[in-house]
């Protein structure tokens, strides 16, 4: 394992092990002194819940009927969320590494070492030596330091975000379509659509409760068009099922349009006067015939012009989306052909008309306004607008000679660690060991470092690389606000104290920043400064949150943005009048369709995709510590259909290698006929050996940077009849 | 009580939040009273939950010897009460719908009460409060039945014995009543030395022998 040195003894440290119950145990006689509402750490629904507080300890979670978006509902993870909290796993004290394993460190000792090492990086090798990489799993607050404390605090020009391998394809596309990068829709507007496209999305598994909306929409007689190569629930519950080959969306919405157009259904008024590009678009859109789209996607003909039909002739109607058309080299151009369908038929801008993407992480939305994105500044300014880094310079107080230019996404800044541009990192709250494409590629990339520094609250299969490991705190240990997927600003309360000599994530970066000699531009004293100074630095930008207050977020259960000033309400549907472009239209954008940057061969010869299940959350870093989730899906499998099975002689649990061109591993084969038989798919929550991301194309979508998860190609091997075992985690090692 | 489970396998996406919701309960703290199968994962995703159908006439109740499963006043058939129960797991095999399970360690059938302790205060019971899709619903007729398009049964024929329960199958049906060998218990019959699905024997392990 390298540099990681004593694998199995920093496992069996700092696991994952298994926990699954409350401190103190299971009881019926809890005395509660506390009920704190809040909202779920994981997914971007945001779900409201009470944590019931008992001696200090979350002890039990109780539905919060309250907050409108979910009204009690939670999913097995926000059900389990509060078993974080108190995990034996939780990393107590500053660890530093010596001799291939951690050793217990005083603060002083560890904040000492990272800056003479930051010091001596940058004397050694310019300030662009030491690269950032955040999350968004985050407070909005601890994202917006994040990319000050990159700029003002460090000066490098290296920080990008998690939030690269979600929803920048999304962003992009709104940014270029809309203006803006927002949903365009509040989630209550669903129910009123007459049908919904749901495009990439499996939002019974990734965002259960946003499904209370749809089916409010089914109640009300509403349909549901869904495109994915897999007959997820999601698929199996829709009125009309697209089972297209992964990488074909541009044809098949082109298909979809094509319909539209021949069979009359645009909206012409809507086109002439709130859109530009639509002729140009359109000469595009008429060669993709149902029959040609039929033959790219391998979706019957019928299905599209039944699609086209069905979307086109109702008088109200959405498109959702999410990673199954974004996570791919032509994701930006995937997400732009669907909204082509909207601006197309003008379904948007008013109630049950509208657009949105499903954003995976719990502050996707939030992570990606402020500042923490390579090329961007606090309320979705530019890094390469000169007026934006004027402005934000100025309200700063920093220099603009100082203020780097723009950096490069995650993958490219993995690229530079192993060239030797990027020398030392400093990671905050994610896990590119399980969540980057390409693993082996990236453990050289950590293997490379001088240096590195991980903060979190439980050891990571990236932290285990780290030369120190800084103790941050769980969600319920802090406080701040969220926005969530529809792009309502939420409020996250504290429930607890920090266990042992934990810190808050924003304490910690402030203290860097001081001993670094950079304390002037980071006076802040508690979260609520940070999110004050959000306040000013976004006044005036996309993303204004100038008129949101924590008092409004917990008065108005939420205040949606853009929200200029705090005696107006907050903007919950956009484009009801206007755009944002200077001109105020939307934009066509056509595309021709071009195929995955990694097609099938005699060698490879099926189509690898990757995606998520209900009972894990992202790298599963928290998740898979929590024994009932772990005991819901103990271990990744790959789906292969029947068909394809018998071609290998392979049986259901039977263990099959699963080979790309850039690793391999073993898994047990999950033998369905719910996916095509052209395509295999592991779920990506593993990391090591069991991690799907050794199979994946690190290829780059050229204008959002956002790897190829979704579609390469791959092969498939029998192993001499080895039936399934749980290998991950045994129950031997359950913590009682 | 009016308010009853609604029960709409279409919307199962076999989460098991309730599942893990049940655990939270305050009067069986740790142990959960529903269940969540998949009908066939081999042919497709759907997912059943299983709760109590609180019968009009409970079989668990009429074999118990013990008379220790009580139904009360509105109309809840409860758990085992502890000082009656002989361990003897009558109510077990006897159920026609597989929902009682015996706690060996308590030495105690236990099953879904309805969250009584909740419901009673005028609270919903965990798992219909936090099911995501509605797959699970807590309410009155009145209330739940004009919101949805499925149909409410409440009656279901086992062979030659009809049994009527306070809980509702919501089906995309008209039939009045569900008989085994029709409507949604329609299912591919599995040979005996046919083996189950890997991933179904390692969720569904401690259901299936009817302890916990």
């Amino acid at each position: 394992m390298g540099k990681v040195g004593k694998f199995q003894e920093i496992v069996d440290a700092f696991g994952p092990h298994l926990h699954d119950e409350p401190k103190g145990g299971w009881s019926a006689n809890r005395e509660i002194e506390a009920i704190v509402p809040t909202h779920c750490p994981y997914c971007a629904v945001q779900c409201g819940m009470n944590l019931l507080v008992e001696k200090g300890s979350v002890v039990g979670v109780e539905p919060r009927y309250d907050f409108p978006v979910n009204e009690g509902r939670l999913c097995p993870k926000g059900v389990t969320a509060y078993l974080q909290t108190h995990h034996p796993d939780r990393l107590h004290y500053p660890l530093i590494k010596r001799k291939g394993m951690f050793e217990r460190a005083t603060w002083e000792e560890a904040l000492n070492l990272i800056v003479s090492k930051f010091k001596e990086s940058q004397e050694k090798h310019g300030k662009d030596s030491i690269g950032v990489y955040s999350g968004s799993s985050l407070t909005t607050e601890k994202t917006y330091l994040m990319g000050k404390f990159a700029r003002a605090g460090l000066g490098t020009r290296y920080i990008d975000y998690n939030g690269r391998l979600c929803m920048v394809s999304a962003a992009a596309g709104n940014n270029k379509a809309f203006g803006v990068d927002r949903a365009a829709n509040p989630w209550s507007d669903i129910p009123f659509a007459d049908v919904l496209m749901i495009a990439g999305a499996n939002c019974a598994e990734t965002f259960p409760v946003l499904n209370k909306f749809l089916w409010e929409q089914r109640d009300n007689g509403g349909v549901w068009i869904v495109i994915d190569p897999r007959e997820t629930p999601t698929a199996r519950q829709g009125d009309l099922h697209l089972q297209l080959k992964p990488g074909t969306d541009v044809a098949l919405a082109n298909g979809i349009l094509n319909v539209i157009v021949n069979e009359g259904l645009i909206d012409e008024e809507f086109i002439r006067t709130r859109t530009n590009d639509w002729e140009a678009t359109k000469q595009i859109i008429l060669k993709y015939t149902p029959e040609v789209a039929a033959g790219i996607t391998g979706v019957p003909a019928e299905k599209i012009v039944k699609a086209g039909k069905v979307y086109g002739r109702a008088k109200t109607g959405m498109i959702l989306h999410a990673r199954g058309i974004e996570h791919h080299s032509h994701g930006v151009n995937n997400v732009l052909s669907y909204i082509n369908i909207v601006l197309a038929t003008g379904k948007i801008g008013s109630r049950g008309r509208g657009y949105g993407t499903i954003t995976g992480q719990g502050n996707g939305q939030g992570g990606r306004e402020h500042g923490q994105k390579a090329d961007q500044l606090p309320g979705q300014r530019s890094m390469l607008n000169p007026e934006h880094r004027k402005h934000i310079c100025g309200i700063w107080g920093l220099p603009e000679e100082e203020l780097p230019q723009a950096g490069v996404s995650v993958v490219e800044m993995f690229d530079k660690m192993r060239e030797g541009e990027i020398r030392t990192l400093l990671s905050l709250c994610n896990n590119v060991m399980v969540s980057l494409p390409d693993t082996n590629k990236v453990r050289e990339s950590l293997e490379s470092l001088d240096f590195y520094v991980h903060i979190d609250f439980f050891m990571s299969e990236s932290a285990r690389y780290a030369d120190v490991v800084l103790p941050g705190t769980s969600w319920c240990e802090d406080e701040g606000v969220t926005t969530n997927g529809e792009g309502r600003v939420l409020k996250i309360n504290k429930a607890i104290e920090p266990p042992a000599e934990a810190k808050p994530d924003w304490w910690i970066i402030r203290e860097i920043a001081h001993r670094m000699g950079r304390g002037k531009y980071f006076g802040f004293q508690t979260p609520r400064d940070l999110f004050e100074e959000i306040r000013v630095t976004s006044k005036g930008g996309t993303a204004d949150y100038a008129g949101i207050t924590w008092e409004r977020i917990e008065k108005e259960n939420g205040v949606f943005w853009p929200c200029p000033c705090e005696d107006k309400p907050g903007t919950e549907r956009l484009f009801e009048e206007r755009f944002y472009h200077p001109d105020g239209r939307a934009k066509f954008h056509g595309f021709e369709f071009a195929p995955a940057a990694e097609t099938p061969d005699d060698e490879y010869p099926l189509i690898f995709t990757s995606g998520r299940i209900v009972h894990q959350y992202l790298s599963g870093n928290q998740t898979r510590r929590i024994g009932f989730l772990v005991k819901q899906c103990p271990e990744p499998y790959v789906e292969i259909h029947p068909d394809t099975a018998a071609r290998y002689g392979i049986t259901d649990g039977e263990r099959v290698r699963v080979r790309s061109r850039r690793g391999s591993g073993e898994f047990p084969a999950l033998v369905v006929k719910t996916i095509r038989p052209d395509t295999i798919f592991i779920p990506y929550h593993w990391g090591e050996t069991q991690a799907a991301n050794q199979i994946t194309n690190p290829v780059l979508d050229p204008i959002s940077k956002i790897p190829e998860y979704k579609a390469c190609a791959a092969q498939i091997e029998k192993l001499s009849g080895e039936r399934s075992v749980v290998t991950q985690i045994t129950q031997s090692e359950v913590v009682k | 009580m009016k308010e009853t489970f609604f029960i709409d396998p279409q919307r199962c996406i076999g989460c098991r939040s309730c599942v893990a919701a049940c655990r939270e309960c305050s009067t069986h703290k740790g142990y959960s009273m529903i269940y969540v199968d998949y009908i066939d994962r081999g042919e497709s995703t759907a997912t059943m939950p299983t709760v109590c159908m609180h019968c009009t006439e409970p079989t668990c109740a009429l074999v118990c010897p013990a008379d220790a499963i009580k139904v009360n006043e509105d109309g809840v058939v409860m758990s085992a009460l502890k000082p009656r129960c002989l361990d003897c797991r009558n109510c077990v095999n006897a159920c026609p719908f597989g929902v009682p399970k015996y706690n060996s360690e308590m030495h105690l059938q236990m099953k879904c009460d309805m969250c009584y302790d909740r419901t009673s205060e005028g609270l919903k019971p965990m798992c219909a409060s936090v099911c995501p899709t509605g797959a699970l619903s807590f309410g009155t007729y009145e209330q739940i039945v004009p919101l949805r398009r499925t149909k409410p049964v409440n009656a279901h024929v086992f062979g030659n014995q009809k049994v009527e329960t306070k809980v509702y199958l919501m089906l995309p049906t008209d039939d009045t009543e569900v008989s085994i060998g029709c409507g949604v218990f329609e299912g591919r019959v599995t040979a005996q030395n046919e083996r189950e699905s890997w991933m179904e024997a390692q969720v569904e392990e401690s259901n299936k022998s009817n302890e916990f």
